[in-house]
């Protein structure tokens, strides 16, 4: 579904992204771990399209396709979804309006039928009980006054609704506390299945512990050190990232699946 | 950001889809003002005495009057002298005494502009007054309201036929002396529309006026008055749109409200006037004074704007709350892209004892567009308990544009409360690329966003108008920004 080749990337002339290659296949959760500053996050973005980071080398292919090709809306329709780790205000836009908007893009990209208020609220009321969130949050602006866990759930539903087939959810995990942390899991382990993949993106092995990967890799400045199973992210957990700036030599050895 | 400018630049060439042309056969008088002109137009539309005598009244006064420069706006030097002060179709006969009469290519103008005069076509429950360039050409559902004693005609039916009305409140609200524009309008005005509402009387549809400039060289100076009698309610909608032109055309308006004793008047603005092209030629100098008198107790008057079109926009529709209790209401959206330039907001004289307004103004500027907010709150002496509410956001789109704000607060009693606050925002790259991961193009996600920026004021406007405005708001925004 999706293999990345060599990707570099910087923004502002700085180089955060210095070759990862990563394969990721239908029906698996990649975790992808590492400390502050690694490029973690940069990756989801640059995944996404976000254009201050300059890609300057390599290849995306998702679904076949050049990702790197797309326009941010067109990854999007083409049912990549970053859970972002900062979900943005929208003041005044109302959520269930901002979803059913997304959701039509989506359809009409596809050559589908609009979905029609009436079976867009039925679709959405479902979907959120799945992440335990109140019917009045989608009178309220986008984001607006949620607390943390309040607009990662948002995040999730919106997962939810959209229906991705590549979820990348970049720190998800972070602020939550650990009953808002199961909600979120137990959400994204609904939403998985032999069609989609997931990125979780990720500091710390808590959230692994909800949301078992298949594959764990450790980015680290820029590179992906190290890849394994969620052995890989217990022994992390256990040993600290010193323990990976101790035993990760300066030119690291790529793991491949 | 790259991006952005591109998308700026996209946004300096947004369409104007209501720029055509009419050929229509006009009767005009000649270029230039001077009171030959002024007997000329009166004597035209066949004026009692007493209207000649106000319009010259007007004009000597206007003579002795200097154009104001303290809004921030910047335009060249307006020639009085090189304007045609009157256009009026050509009809054969004396005017038209039905739609029947109606020029059918002036039908087809309004049909083009989507405000179909054919009553069966019209949304219902509408009735609609079309001005083109000086005179009013039709007047709809006219028989419907007469039957509750309500009058809706042209400004010039109104002089003819309810002479003691237009004396008795023409220019009680805006005085021929109040500005230099108003002036000029009241000496040179040539239509408008005349609404009346009798004691009692809650008008059963939204009344609404279409203005519209087609002929060139050609000022348009309308009036409009509203009575609103003891007890009574109106809604009243005024559209504009105007042919592209590459010169600058004058629209000096007046309009004055009375509400009486519990009358409520509520007065909605869809201007959308030609702006100009992308590097600012032609457009429309929309110089305007609106004013409504909370004259009687209890008494509401509500002014709600949007505005997306001309060149220049100068407005500040107010209102004098003369009456105890009496409540003022202003909303307004006031959009400026490529070079337009608009100085709008509104006076709030609370003369009357608990006499409240409300004020929310949203400036929105994109590409080189500069927007000032300019408010005065007055409180005087007598205007026990007086309350008002103040709230002036902006919202910037792009970085060449400009958003100000000018409040004046004068409060001449202690028992007075007044509050002001203002926010300046701008669209964030990363609200827009938030909407670009959801599937949301660039454009839509800005026209989401400044609709909901909005949301308070398009709230405020009848429902088929708050649609139509809220397409109005994204066409505008069309290409725009990052």
């Amino acid at each position: 579904m999706l293999k990345i080749k060599n990707l570099n990337a910087s923004i502002e002339n700085n180089e955060i992204l210095k070759g990862i290659d990563l394969q990721v296949n239908a029906g698996e959760v990649h975790a992808i771990m590492g400390p502050n500053g690694s490029g973690k996050s940069t990756l989801a973005q640059v995944l996404a399209g976000r254009e201050e980071y300059e890609v300057t080398d390599g290849v995306v292919e998702y679904d076949g396709r050049d990702l790197l090709e797309l326009s941010p809306e067109d990854r999007a329709r083409e049912g990549l979804f970053l859970a972002f780790q900062y979900p943005v205000e929208i003041p005044g836009v109302n959520t269930a309006y901002f979803l059913r908007t997304a959701l039509n893009e989506k359809r009409l990209y596809r050559g589908e039928k609009q979905i029609s208020a009436m079976e867009f609220l039925k679709l959405v009321r479902e979907k959120m009980k799945l992440v335990q969130m109140d019917e009045s949050f989608l009178k309220r602006s986008v984001n607006e006054g949620f607390s943390g866990g309040e607009k990662k759930r948002n995040e999730i539903l919106q997962m939810a609704v959209l229906e991705p087939k590549l979820a990348v959810l970049d720190e998800t995990d972070s602020g939550l506390d650990i009953d808002a942390l199961k909600i979120v899991a137990n959400g994204v382990n609904t939403l998985k299945s032999r069609n989609n993949a997931i990125i979780v993106v990720t500091h710390y092995q808590r959230l692994l512990e909800y949301i078992v990967p298949d594959f764990v890799h450790v980015l680290y400045k820029g590179r992906i050190v190290k890849s394994g199973d969620r052995n890989l992210a217990l022994e992390l957990e256990k040993q600290g990232y010193d323990w990976l700036k101790e035993n990760v030599p300066a030119q690291a050895v790529h793991v491949e699946e | 950001m790259a991006d952005e400018n591109e998308f700026l630049q996209e946004y300096a060439n947004r369409e104007y889809k209501y720029g055509f042309v009419s050929d229509i056969e006009n009767e005009t008088v000649p270029k230039g003002l001077n009171e030959d002109i002024i007997r000329l137009i009166s004597a035209k539309k066949k004026e009692p005495e007493f209207m000649l005598e106000w319009r010259l009244k007007a004009f000597r006064h206007w003579q002795t009057m200097k154009e104001p420069r303290w809004a921030n706006i910047k335009y060249e030097k307006i020639d009085y002298q090189d304007i045609v002060y009157y256009s009026a179709p050509k009809s054969k006969k004396d005017g038209p005494k039905s739609l029947d009469d109606v020029d059918p290519a002036i039908l087809e103008m309004y049909n083009k502009l989507g405000i179909p005069l054919k009553e069966q076509e019209i949304l219902a429950g509408v009735a609609v007054d079309a001005v083109l360039d000086s005179v009013s050409v039709a007047t709809t559902f006219k028989e419907k309201l007469s039957e509750l004693g309500i009058i809706f005609c042209s400004f010039s039916e109104a002089v003819q036929n309810h002479p003691d009305l237009v004396k008795k409140y023409l220019g009680t609200v805006v005085p021929y002396a109040d500005n230099f524009f108003a002036a000029l309008n009241s000496a040179v005005f040539s239509d408008g529309s005349f609404v009346y509402i009798p004691k009692g009387v809650r008008c059963p549809m939204e009344l609404s006026t279409y203005f519209r400039i087609n002929a060139a060289n050609t000022g348009q100076f309308e009036r409009t008055l509203i009575i609103a009698e003891d007890d009574s309610y109106v809604s009243y909608l005024e559209g504009c749109t105007a042919s592209m032109r590459d010169e600058n055309q004058l629209h000096a308006a007046v309009v004055e409200l009375v509400a009486l004793d519990n009358a409520q008047i509520k007065y909605s603005t869809v201007q959308n006037w030609y702006p100009g092209d992308k590097d600012g030629k032609g457009g429309i100098y929309n110089f305007v004074t609106k004013r409504g008198l909370c004259k009687g107790v209890n008494s509401k008057i509500s002014w709600t704007q949007v505005e997306t079109g001309s060149a220049i926009t100068w407005k500040y529709p107010g209102c004098v709350l003369q009456g105890d209790f009496s409540v003022g209401e202003f909303y307004s959206v006031a959009l400026t892209a490529n070079r337009q330039q608009a100085d709008t907001g509104t006076k709030m004289i609370h003369i009357g004892k608990n006499t409240t307004s409300t004020i929310v103004s949203k400036g929105i500027s994109s590409g080189f567009g500069q927007n000032s907010y300019r408010g005065q709150v007055k409180v005087l002496k007598s205007a026990k308990n007086a309350r008002n509410f103040s709230q002036c956001d902006s919202l910037l789109i792009g970085d060449k544009c400009g958003a100000h704000t000018f409040p004046y607060i004068e409060v001449k009693n202690s028992t007075a409360q007044v509050e002001h606050e203002a926010t300046t925002s701008k669209i964030g790259e990363d609200q827009i690329f938030y909407c670009n991961q959801r599937g949301i193009s660039t454009e839509d996600a800005v026209s989401m966003i400044v609709n909901g920026f909005c949301k308070e004021v398009l709230a405020e406007l009848p429902m088929e108008f708050a649609v139509e405005a809220q397409k109005l708001l994204g066409v505008s925004l069309e290409g725009s920004v990052g």
